[in-house]
């Protein structure tokens, strides 16, 4: 059991708890370009205080939150209509359709992002179809817009919303909303009191799986946006790659870590009461 | 029918056809004439012809392969006994770390993960001279980004399961090793190869991770795929998509074909 326990430990402490140190030890270094690597060790907060008083940060900050909240907001409107009927269709239907549900994700990332560039180009599909409807008569390029980079998150991370509402509206007592109906509640009226609390658990799952991974997203701007749309994943990505300033992209990391803690403690604790009401 | 339940099957089909169409249209263009992706001049089978004569793709979906088969492995034998150690052994030192570093990597952003790891393979070149970053440093931090999804199946599949069956198994005389090879093991075999499965996956596509820490001579098939897609649309690529959800949609239904037959 030892072994078991320890062989695990040291891999993850090696190679995940010391890594997480390490970007705290660059951040509180200085960006130093004629070395190599490009830094310098020390105590300082310059790489912080950077990014605190450049409003080009602090923009990035907010669009990233602004987007990913957005996103997750369409993503849950469309992924609880899409989860309820999968729960309510004939049980030996509904492992088909979470299967076509779960099959984009198999597919890779990647491609999936790339089929909407074809898509939304200049004059591609999406266009042509807006003007050829008259929703749009002149609807412009949608590729390189904040527009895009919305499409994208929810196309990306719509499997990771419906999963977790299916799995608690599945479970659901009908019981529960015969009895609401049996006491005059209307159809409305029971949903709002009866099976929305109830899949709040799932609700607030899906949300933080779309919204954590969302927010620090690159490959969705970077492919999808422009050079307008601006969000944290980026900058971090250009500081590093582009400009090689390792200690302000170090910064960017420790800050989005920080920024994330928040939702992930209140998804872990989501998840463990679920397994403790499951047994 | 209902109005909402009409509503909500409505909703569904919507939610099909916005999931599937982008990956329709991929696949139909890849047997477009055009270069162009707006407009269809054409059944061709060139881009195909192209595709696989495209050295510089091939050799890159080959270390994909590679890299994949070793950090799948690597992540199912560690996630194996992280969900083992999770499931079955209530106290030990540093028991609240161990869990929390088990499934951090699934919900830490992967370009902070990728910076990391990079800093943490530069370090070791300056302290110790190595490893040179490639084949090897893509393949630890796959391993390490996948045990978390390995462990969370094997801990599911062992709290769900009953534990006298063990107990029993120790009663007669078996070692705790004998006990899990012959009891435990078995049983949640589906679930380490699910795991498995699923490290392979993310292996094979991931590209933030990997471009950190790939160093500048080893390129995988998601790189090759990001660096020709940054330039625009290219219908090879189209081709490789249609490769990936046939092999992907394939797979699943062999899945599901095999948990029926196993239930039925």
């Amino acid at each position: 059991m030892r072994f078991v326990i320890g062989l695990p430990f040291l891999w993850l402490g090696l190679f995940f708890l010391l890594p997480c140190l390490l970007v705290l030890a660059i951040s509180l270094g200085t960006y130093a370009p004629d070395s190599v690597p490009p830094v310098e060790l020390g105590l300082s907060f310059k790489s912080f205080a950077l990014l605190f008083s450049d409003d080009l940060y602090l923009a990035a900050w907010i669009s990233s939150l602004r987007i990913a909240a957005t996103s997750t907001l369409v993503a849950l409107l469309l992924g609880y209509p899409m989860a309820y009927a999968i729960a309510r269709a004939a049980p030996n239907r509904r492992p088909l359709l979470l299967m076509l549900v779960v099959l984009p994700f198999w597919t890779s990332f990647l491609i999936r992002i790339y089929a909407w560039m074809g898509l939304l180009a200049d004059n591609g599909l999406i266009e042509q179809f807006l003007r050829w409807s008259g929703l749009a008569s002149n609807p412009g390029t949608i590729l390189g817009t904040e527009w895009a980079v919305h499409l994208g998150i929810v196309y990306a991370y719509l499997p990771f919303m419906v999963l977790p509402l299916y799995a608690t509206l599945e479970k659901l007592d009908h019981g529960l909303l015969e009895a609401a109906a049996d006491l005059g509640a209307k159809p409305f009226a029971a949903f709002l009191t009866v099976t929305l609390p109830l899949s709040l658990p799932g609700i607030v799952a899906g949300c933080l799986l779309v919204f954590i991974p969302a927010v620090g997203e690159f490959v969705i701007p970077d492919l999808l946006g422009g050079t307008e749309t601006l969000m944290i994943g980026k900058v971090l990505w250009d500081e590093f790659f582009t400009n090689g300033d390792w200690p302000l992209a170090s910064a960017v990391a420790v800050c989005l870590l920080v920024l994330l803690v928040g939702p992930i403690a209140i998804f872990q604790r989501n998840q463990a009461r679920s397994l403790e009401r499951r047994t | 029918m209902s109005g909402r339940a009409r509503f909500a099957f409505g909703m569904l089909a919507f939610g099909y056809a916005f999931l599937y169409l982008p990956i329709a249209l991929v696949i139909v263009y890849s047997f477009n004439e055009s270069r162009l992706v707006t407009v269809w001049s054409g059944f061709s089978l060139k881009w195909w012809h192209a595709l696989f004569a495209n050295e510089a793709m091939l050799e890159a979906a080959w270390l994909s392969l590679r890299i994949a088969l070793v950090s799948a492995t690597g992540a199912a034998l560690l996630g194996l006994a992280a969900g083992y150690a999770l499931a079955r052994a209530p106290r030990f030192p540093g028991r609240t770390l161990f869990g929390s570093l088990v499934v951090a990597p699934m919900v830490m952003p992967e370009v902070v993960m990728g910076i990391s790891m990079l800093l943490l393979f530069v370090g070791s070149e300056r302290l110790f001279g190595g490893p040179d970053r490639g084949f090897l440093t893509i393949a630890v931090a796959h391993t390490t980004f996948s045990i978390a999804f390995v462990a969370i199946v094997v801990q599911a599949r062992l709290a769900d399961f009953d534990r006298a069956l063990e107990e029993a198994a120790m009663d007669l005389g078996a070692t705790p090793w004998v006990t899990f090879r012959t009891v435990t093991l078995p049983l949640i075999a589906p679930a380490v190869a699910s795991g498995w499965l699923l490290a392979f996956t993310l292996s094979l596509d991931d590209l933030i991770l990997t471009q950190f820490v790939a160093g500048a001579q080893s390129q995988t098939l998601p790189m090759r795929v990001y660096s020709s897609v940054r330039l625009g649309v290219d219908p090879q690529i189209n081709v490789l998509a249609t490769l990936v959800v046939t092999v992907a949609a394939c797979a699943l239904i062999l899945s599901g074909w095999l948990t029926r037959r196993q239930r039925g």
